[in-house]
């Protein structure tokens, strides 16, 4: 039956489209139409930025691109650094920076699978998710004094050491975290209103997933077994031992569930690096000028130089960040600032596909659809 | 069972005050002044009056009541711990809503339907009180004893879908137009089996009397199971309960608001004193319908062991019936707020497919063989 076309302005200011994505629904009573998705509320012109900031200067920025996980972006820029200038990371600082992106990764997947059972009717989880976040950010917060914007990663290493008092503390936060996870399950998974919203909904295939440039966990939803830090390891992920979680269905449900899987993986990673940790002190590399100083409040801290500048050339850097493929491609000319910063951010690629994913289903679905691809709009904008 | 003398020669509230003056003695000599001025209307005008004056007053403390224990409830599984400033552990809180909406402005979109605007908050309100006056609160603690009083609560139930139509309209929004249509199409897909779960009891009792339900329900089967209709109707009472949650629009049935889809569905344009009265009427909702199951189906204010009471305290007779109708009313409602903080919310379809394609069936079939078991006379 047809009826008369409804247009729908949903967003930019709407209770559950994080932040400020707008969709432009063209509805057929209660069924979409089409529906696109525009952009650009929070444009800040982060890439052109990048060209008048030096390298150091720069690195707060990316904190504010996905800002719900920081360390990932920090880390994706000083990697693209330091492939430029071709500059060697102590073990030490690289156990560090792994310790904190997996820790960004679980309260990455905490905030995404919260704000969806919200955007669902269900507040219980976020609250919940939101009190072990909150112990997380105790952490990030004794590790370098910030909570969200951390510019902690720095080329060569990362500003300063692990404080004391910060590894008992972690210990049991990861104790604490896989209880939490149960409970997680037993208040969701076993719900059946929640697999009706979810099951067989906003389904894709691997191939159309491929073919829109998905990436992290809504690709690995699909079936596709895609991982970087198995399959382009960088840092330490060689040396650890984590599996890639893969769900085949490729509806809303499987990327949820590849989320708490990969919530679990990520406690297990951590528990390696607490372990194998080096006891050394060396947490940045000598070249550059870059120096480890002793005497500070945490016992070792980092000196930059403000002059860094790495030879000309290009590179493309690219790390699993948690909502997927996090690029920097990084052009030098040889100065103190950037030619040309280029971001391939996985929340702009991932959101491409909501026209299509969908299209035909009910306006609920679309916020069950757009909340399991998890986009933060930071991160779509630049 | 105690039904007792007082309860037939009281039969509702207005009675009860007439007893009350009557017991202290003051009232022939206020009936005297008046008559002499040839006004005992006046009088009984009056005492109607203050008899729904008490109750509306009781319903607004209730409501008042209920806002801040939903929050707690919510607080409390959600690991937190809700209003803590106002008053001792935030009983203040709605007071302080209250007065700050009060104090917010009083916003008509330009494009909006004026009056239909305007009216929509009072005719859901409205409503929401009236369906109290057929419900016992206790023995003779009644406003009126109708005896179409379950027809009557259906009636006024159904007065709603119009008020939000009518809210939703005016408001001229799309949001609030969609949330209108979903409340309207989950309200009439739910009425049905409610009515139909209800008309069961109806056969059971062979009246519509409220008062009637619940006294057919005291007493105890081998002494020790309550004579609640729960026992005689278990899928009546869950298609019951199931049906009413969806009337009083909480999760996962909460289609009229659903605010991660339409924002607040059909009030997203009220504010000030307007929201205010839909947000009362909702929670007015709420303790009615949690009332009217316990009439139904758990006994109402009647107290299953109470003849083990002493004959000497006979007088608490009253208060502990209202006592025990508050309290299996709260677990009703604790039920309703438990069921929000855990479940996610249906899909409309998926709800209009719950109450058409199981639901009403379902309610049909217990129809059926609760009529069939009566005639085989297996209830006697």
């Amino acid at each position: 039956m047809e009826s008369d076309e409804l247009f729908i302005n949903m967003g930019p200011v709407h209770p559950s489209t994080h932040g400020v994505a707008r969709f432009k629904l063209r509805m057929d009573g209660e069924n979409i139409k089409e529906c696109t998705p525009v952009i650009g509320y929070l444009h800040r012109g982060t890439e052109k930025i990048g060209e008048m900031k030096t390298y150091l200067q720069f690195i707060p920025y990316t904190d504010r691109l996905d800002y719900i996980s920081a360390f990932p972006n920090n880390y994706a820029f000083v990697k693209a650094v330091e492939e430029l200038a071709g500059i060697e990371v102590p073990l030490r600082a690289e156990y560090i920076r792994v310790l904190t992106m997996e820790l960004n990764r679980i309260i990455n997947h905490i905030v995404s699978i919260g704000s969806l059972l919200m955007d669902l009717g269900a507040a219980t989880m976020i609250m919940w998710g939101f009190r072990e976040r909150e112990n997380a950010l105790q952490l990030f917060e004794m590790l370098c004094g910030a909570r969200m914007t951390f510019n902690y990663i720095k080329p060569g290493g990362v500003r300063e050491d692990i404080p004391d008092g910060f590894m008992p503390k972690l210990n049991e936060f990861l104790k604490d975290m896989e209880k939490r996870i149960d409970d997680y399950e037993q208040l969701i998974n076993g719900n059946e209103i929640f697999h009706m919203r979810m099951k067989n909904i906003g389904v894709i295939n691997a191939k159309d997933a491929v073919n829109y440039g998905w990436t992290g966990p809504t690709l690995r939803g699909s079936g596709v077994d895609y991982d970087l830090r198995k399959y382009e390891p960088y840092s330490i992920y060689p040396d650890l031992d984590f599996k890639v979680c893969v769900r085949n269905e490729g509806d809303s449900y499987a990327r949820f569930i590849v989320r708490m899987d990969e919530m679990k993986e990520s406690l297990h990673i951590l528990r390696q690096v607490v372990d194998n940790m080096p006891a050394s002190k060396e947490i940045s590399s000598a070249e550059y000028g870059i120096a480890p100083m002793t005497g500070t409040p945490t016992g070792v801290s980092t000196y930059f130089p403000r002059i860094f500048t790495p030879p000309a050339g290009e590179v493309y850097s690219r790390i699993e960040a948690p909502k997927g493929e996090l690029g920097f491609y990084v052009v030098s000319d040889g100065t103190t600032k950037p030619y040309r910063v280029k971001i391939r951010s996985p929340s702009f690629c991932n959101l491409t596909a909501i026209p299509s994913l969908v299209k035909g289903l009910k306006i609920g679905d679309l916020i069950a659809a757009f909340g399991t691809i998890d986009v933060v709009l930071g991160d779509v904008d630049r | 069972m105690w039904t007792g003398d007082i309860m037939t020669e009281i039969p509702n509230g207005y009675e009860l005050i007439v007893f009350i003056l009557k017991f202290i003695g003051i009232y022939e000599p206020i009936n005297n002044v008046f008559e002499s001025f040839g006004l005992e209307y006046l009088l009984r005008i009056i005492i109607v009056v203050v008899e729904i004056g008490v109750l509306f007053v009781f319903i607004l403390l209730t409501v008042m009541f209920l806002t801040w224990m939903e929050r707690k409830v919510v607080a409390m599984v959600q690991a937190r711990y809700g209003p803590m400033v106002t008053g001792p552990r935030g009983l203040l809180q709605p007071v302080m809503d209250g007065v700050k909406l009060i104090g917010k402005e009083d916003i008509i979109p330009a494009k909006a339907d004026r009056w239909v605007f305007t009216l929509a908050p009072f005719l859901i309100f409205i409503p929401a009180l009236l369906v109290f006056i057929p419900l016992p609160f206790g023995p003779s603690l009644i406003i009126s004893d109708l005896n179409v009083g379950l027809l009557y609560i259906i009636a006024i139930s159904a007065i709603s879908p119009i008020a939000i139509l009518m809210a939703g309209w005016a408001s001229n929004n799309k949001y609030s137009l969609m949330g209108a249509i979903r409340a309207v199409a989950q309200d009439i897909s739910y009425t049905i089996p409610l009515a139909l779960s209800a008309i069961a009891i109806v056969l059971l009792t062979g009246s519509l009397s409220t008062v009637e339900i619940v006294t057919a329900q005291s007493g105890t089967w081998f002494g020790f199971i309550p004579k609640w209709f729960i026992f005689l109707q278990p899928l009546g009472f869950i298609l019951f309960l199931i049906a009413s949650i969806a009337e009083m629009g909480r999760i996962p049935f909460d289609f009229q608001e659903s605010e991660s889809e339409l924002v607040a569905g059909f009030f997203t344009e009220y504010s000030g004193m307007k929201f205010a009265m839909f947000f009362l009427a909702e929670y007015a909702h709420l303790f009615s319908v949690s009332a009217i199951v316990v009439t139904l189906f758990l006994g109402g204010w009647s107290v299953p062991f109470i003849n083990f009471l002493p004959a000497g305290l006979a007088v608490l007779v009253p208060i502990i019936s209202l006592g025990a109708f508050l309290i299996k009313t709260y677990a009703i409602i604790f039920f309703a707020m438990w069921l929000r903080d855990t479940v996610p919310r249906m899909r409309i379809d998926q709800l209009l497919n719950l109450g058409w394609k199981i639901m009403i069936p379902l309610a049909l079939l217990n129809l059926l063989a609760t009529a069939i078991l009566l005639t085989a006379g297996v209830f006697k």
